[in-house]
């Protein structure tokens, strides 16, 4: 499944309980709409580590990272990048 | 009126000064005339006994800390020492220290003291064998003879905030890891056994005497969510929760309560390290904290509070949304349980009665 839908998916289920895609606008602030708060962010990071294979550094726990779906997914996709970027360069 | 020992005034010139001392030069504006707050407070805890509560007196669970303290004189000060109890509730992970303090400070005020080690329990419930349980997952050789506590970090930098664990083996080696979600929420159910409990107990004493039970939070905790629901957030009357930390510590000296306990830094004393209430939970120490939550609710700009508490204006930013972040984060602890429609027969459900506006 594409990084924007399974994140699409897990936030429309875990914190919004609806299946309707119409509820979250990609571009929209999860934090503004209310939709997460810190224990909320403690989870979605736990997602996004367990689903994509990423570590999430402290210093990358904030809301330019994680404060939208289209933050969220351009953060997956950046880190994925370096995460693959390191395992070629160290022959994994 | 009933008297107690130590009652003496104070000028509001005094309670600046003090509050000078306590935060520099920033918290005349949490000044307040101490003696005239005092008599509102203890004035408004007999109206709400003989009124909405219909009970006959007063059970506080003390720690030794100021907050209980502060919420045990002022019991005292408003319905006799022969009308509250005093509950000293210590288990594993709570200093000896402070069980001390509080039994001295029930003596001095002249209640009715009880003590209930509360460890027995906790072991029943698996609180200890839970949480450790949870911290082996971060730290697989955590054992007996280690000691541990949560951290908050991040607010403060303008990120989320997240937790850490901090730990120390028998040898001393320190351990600094972070939280994953699903172990920081297991360690923190499992150490709110402790808080539930003690309720518990309060209840048990309060049922027993037909006593109202008193809540402890000053207006940093009370705001920011800073206790457990259910747990120490649960009480019949909250005697000081429209006052800032700052105004709590002017009134125990107003209520003439000892230098031991008007000196006593905030600990949370739930975890085996010394912990900070500004480690676990406030991002600064309780005096800026103070000044900040009071300039929010003030509208000063973050520019103001900058120059205030001798931040950046980028760190006060931080502040300012980490204000909102735990308000936030914790408004539903402040929730009475939510109906799908409204009973209106039943008074009382919007929740908890308050005091009057400061």
């Amino acid at each position: 499944m594409p990084p924007e839908q399974s994140i699409r998916k897990f936030i429309l289920e875990n914190y919004l309980f609806t299946e309707d895609e119409q509820a979250l606008e990609n571009s929209a602030s999860l934090i503004e709409m209310g939709v997460i708060d810190s224990t909320g962010v403690m989870e979605l990071v736990a997602f996004l580590e367990e689903q994509f294979g990423i570590r999430m550094l402290e210093d990358e726990m904030v809301p330019e990272n994680l404060d939208s779906v289209d933050r969220i997914v351009a953060f997956v996709i950046r880190k994925q990048g370096v995460t693959a970027g390191n395992a070629a360069a160290s022959g994994a | 009126m009933p008297q107690h020992p130590g009652r003496k005034l104070m000028s509001v010139e005094r309670a600046v000064e003090q509050g000078e001392r306590a935060v520099g030069s920033t918290s005349p504006f949490l000044a307040m005339d101490t003696e005239r707050e005092i008599h509102r407070i203890t004035r408004r805890i007999r109206e709400e006994l003989g009124g909405a509560l219909k009970r006959r007196g007063l059970v506080v669970a003390i720690s030794g800390g100021i907050d209980s303290s502060v919420c045990a004189a002022l019991a005292v000060r408003a319905v006799g020492p022969d009308r509250v109890v005093a509950l000293i509730l210590p288990e594993k992970d709570s200093s000896p220290t402070s069980r001390e303090r509080a039994e001295r400070l029930a003596d001095y005020l002249g209640m009715a003291r009880e003590v209930e080690d509360i460890a027995p329990a906790l072991e029943a419930l698996g609180c200890y064998r839970r949480r450790d349980e949870a911290i082996r997952r971060v730290i697989p050789g955590y054992g007996p003879g280690w000691k541990s506590k949560i951290v908050i970090a991040g607010g403060a930098q303008g990120q989320f905030n997240y937790f850490r664990l901090v730990a120390e083996s028998p040898e001393g080696t320190p351990f600094d890891e972070r939280l994953g979600a699903r172990e920081y929420l297991e360690i923190v159910a499992a150490t709110n056994f402790k808080q539930r409990i003690r309720k518990t107990f309060e209840y048990y004493y309060a049922d027993k005497l037909n006593f109202a039970v008193v809540g402890t939070p000053n207006r940093l905790e009370y705001d920011q969510g800073f206790f457990v629901k259910n747990g120490d957030g649960s009480a019949d009357i909250k005697p000081i929760a429209h006052l800032y930390k700052t105004q709590v510590y002017a009134l125990a000296e107003a209520l003439g309560l000892p230098g031991e306990i008007c000196s006593a830094q905030p600990s949370t004393d739930t975890y085996s390290l010394p912990q900070g209430q500004d480690e676990f939970y406030f991002v600064l120490p309780y005096q800026k904290m103070d000044v900040a939550l009071w300039a929010h609710n003030s509208g000063k700009t973050a520019e103001e509070l900058a120059e205030m508490i001798g931040l950046t204006v980028s760190g006060a930013t931080a502040i300012y949304a980490d204000i909102e972040a735990k308000r936030r984060a914790t408004r539903y602890l402040h929730l009475s349980p939510r109906l799908i429609a409204p009973v209106p027969e039943v008074a009382g459900q919007a929740g908890e009665t308050r005091l009057e506006a400061p």
